[in-house]
């Protein structure tokens, strides 16, 4: 399940943003902006693109894992507090195969880049 | 007087540079002026100016810390970071056990009229970790700066705690249920984080013998230059607590700046800190809770993250949302830890 804000939230503040003050400063400070600006539309086109069969296989995963039905967030709800309770750990079957491929398809969107998800690409194809 | 907002028309730097000159006038005998004064970060915590002050015999670089705009900010029960006027004490009794940090040479008082904070010398040298990691300039120096990290924890830690201003006393028990309560604020699921925190709570290690702990020793928070470490910055988390979690901290990935291989900010290897904390005179550590301490340090960093949502709704800005949509990092990084690959 991608993480908030959601899409929406973050377009509409950086359509604000590019009418307000990109529009009428410049300097480094503004120059910083437009970047993280840019980063942030990115982070929505990968979530438009990716997260719906992302997050239509994961739904499978949780209903499987819990043996019972509901949304994306009330499912994840579920699963966190089996986990803070102790029934379900790494070694429960499923549990860590459906954390990682939740997390991979997370970071796919969030932050492609980072030096942990490509870590952990090579460590899974290597392995 | 207190805030900038009581005059309008002139500029930030002009302000700041007017009152600055009073304050030479007053609190630092023989010196002429101020000139050069010039806005570093935008940091949204606190403003940091640098600016020369005249002096007949050279002129010096100093730093002025202060709260944002120069506002007054009321301390509560709740705050995390211990203020400006603590902060400088902090730094204070760092200098003088002679641990590298900055000078301070003026507590700003009400009258000087630029809010809270501190004047400290300007310490020369390089605070971006992306070029610590990578820039040339440091390939000489770097093998050395992970031992070298070791031995000015194991002096600050060294440092008694009865000389100290008064600084809340948290261990792992009460960061971890800080964090916790952090967590749930935040009102979204993340299982990871979860799964994090059942593994801490089974591996919690015995109390330890409370030390002055910086609380945001990393690669970010600290000065190089080409001979290595020459201060250590931003001692606003600075508590009294268990030294492990300073050792830890400087090596959870978020600070590697891309150097996934040198746990240590990026630049070294966590043998070399742990011999350099020893030989310096620093409790020997135990590998288990170096690791305890690391994996918090990932988990800190996932929920400050996610803390930024409620910050992004609330203000302007679109870096807070995308700061917030960086907590997934450190869920990647929890889950090599707790597989065992991110340590190894």
């Amino acid at each position: 399940m991608q993480d908030e804000p959601r899409p929406d939230e973050i377009l509409t503040r950086v359509a604000t943003f590019l009418k307000g003050p990109a529009s009428r400063e410049s300097g480094p400070h503004i120059s910083f902006q437009l970047r993280v600006a840019a980063n942030a539309v990115e982070i929505c086109q990968r979530q438009l693109t990716l997260a719906p069969q992302a997050e239509a296989e994961e739904l499978e995963r949780l209903r499987a894992l819990l043996s019972i039905d509901g949304d994306l967030p009330t499912l994840n709800r579920e699963l966190a507090v089996r986990i803070r309770a102790g029934a379900l750990t790494l070694e429960s079957p499923g549990l860590s195969e459906h954390l990682w491929a939740t997390t991979l398809a997370k970071l796919a969107v969030d932050q492609p880049t980072y030096s942990g998800y490509r870590a952990a690409l090579a460590e899974r194809t290597g392995t | 007087m207190a805030s900038d907002d009581a005059a309008q028309i002139r500029t930030p730097g002009e302000i700041v540079a007017e009152r600055l000159a009073v304050v030479a006038q007053r609190h630092f005998p023989g010196s002429s002026g101020v000139a050069n004064v010039t806005r570093l970060t935008a940091g949204a915590t606190q403003e940091i100016w640098r600016f020369e002050l005249l002096r007949a015999d050279g002129d010096q670089s100093l730093i002025l810390r202060r709260t944002p705009g120069g506002a007054i900010v009321e301390r509560t029960e709740t705050s995390t970071s211990i203020g400006l006027e603590t902060e400088a004490e902090v730094l204070r009794l760092v200098y003088a056990a002679g641990a590298p940090a900055p000078e301070v040479r003026h507590v700003l008082t009400p009258e000087d009229g630029l809010g809270q904070g501190f004047i400290m010398t300007f310490v020369a040298g390089e605070t971006l970790g992306g070029r610590i990691v990578r820039d040339p300039r440091f390939a000489e120096v770097r093998p050395k700066l992970a031992r070298q990290c070791g031995e000015i924890l194991a002096r600050i830690h060294a440092i008694p705690t009865e000389h100290a201003p008064p600084l809340k006393h948290a261990g792992a028990v009460e960061l971890i249920a800080q964090l916790q309560g952090a967590y749930q604020a935040t009102e979204w699921p993340r299982p990871v984080f979860d799964l994090a925190f059942r593994w801490l709570g089974e591996r919690m290690p015995p109390p330890a013998r409370p030390r002055l702990v910086h609380g945001d020793f990393r690669n970010g928070n600290l000065i190089f230059d080409e001979t290595g470490v020459v201060a250590v910055l931003d001692w606003e988390l600075a508590h009294i607590g268990d030294p492990m979690a300073d050792l830890g901290w400087i090596c959870t990935n978020c600070w590697r700046f891309g150097a996934v291989d040198k746990p240590v900010g990026g630049f070294g290897q966590r043998e070399d800190l742990w011999e350099g904390y020893e030989a310096a005179g620093g409790d020997p550590v135990n590998r288990a809770h170096a690791l305890f301490w690391e994996l918090f340090g990932s988990l800190r960093w996932g929920v400050m993250c996610a803390g930024m949502i409620p910050t992004f709704r609330a203000g302007e800005s679109v870096e807070r949302g995308v700061i917030a949509r960086r907590a997934s990092e450190n869920e990647i990084d929890l889950m090599r830890l707790l597989d065992g690959k991110g340590a190894a």
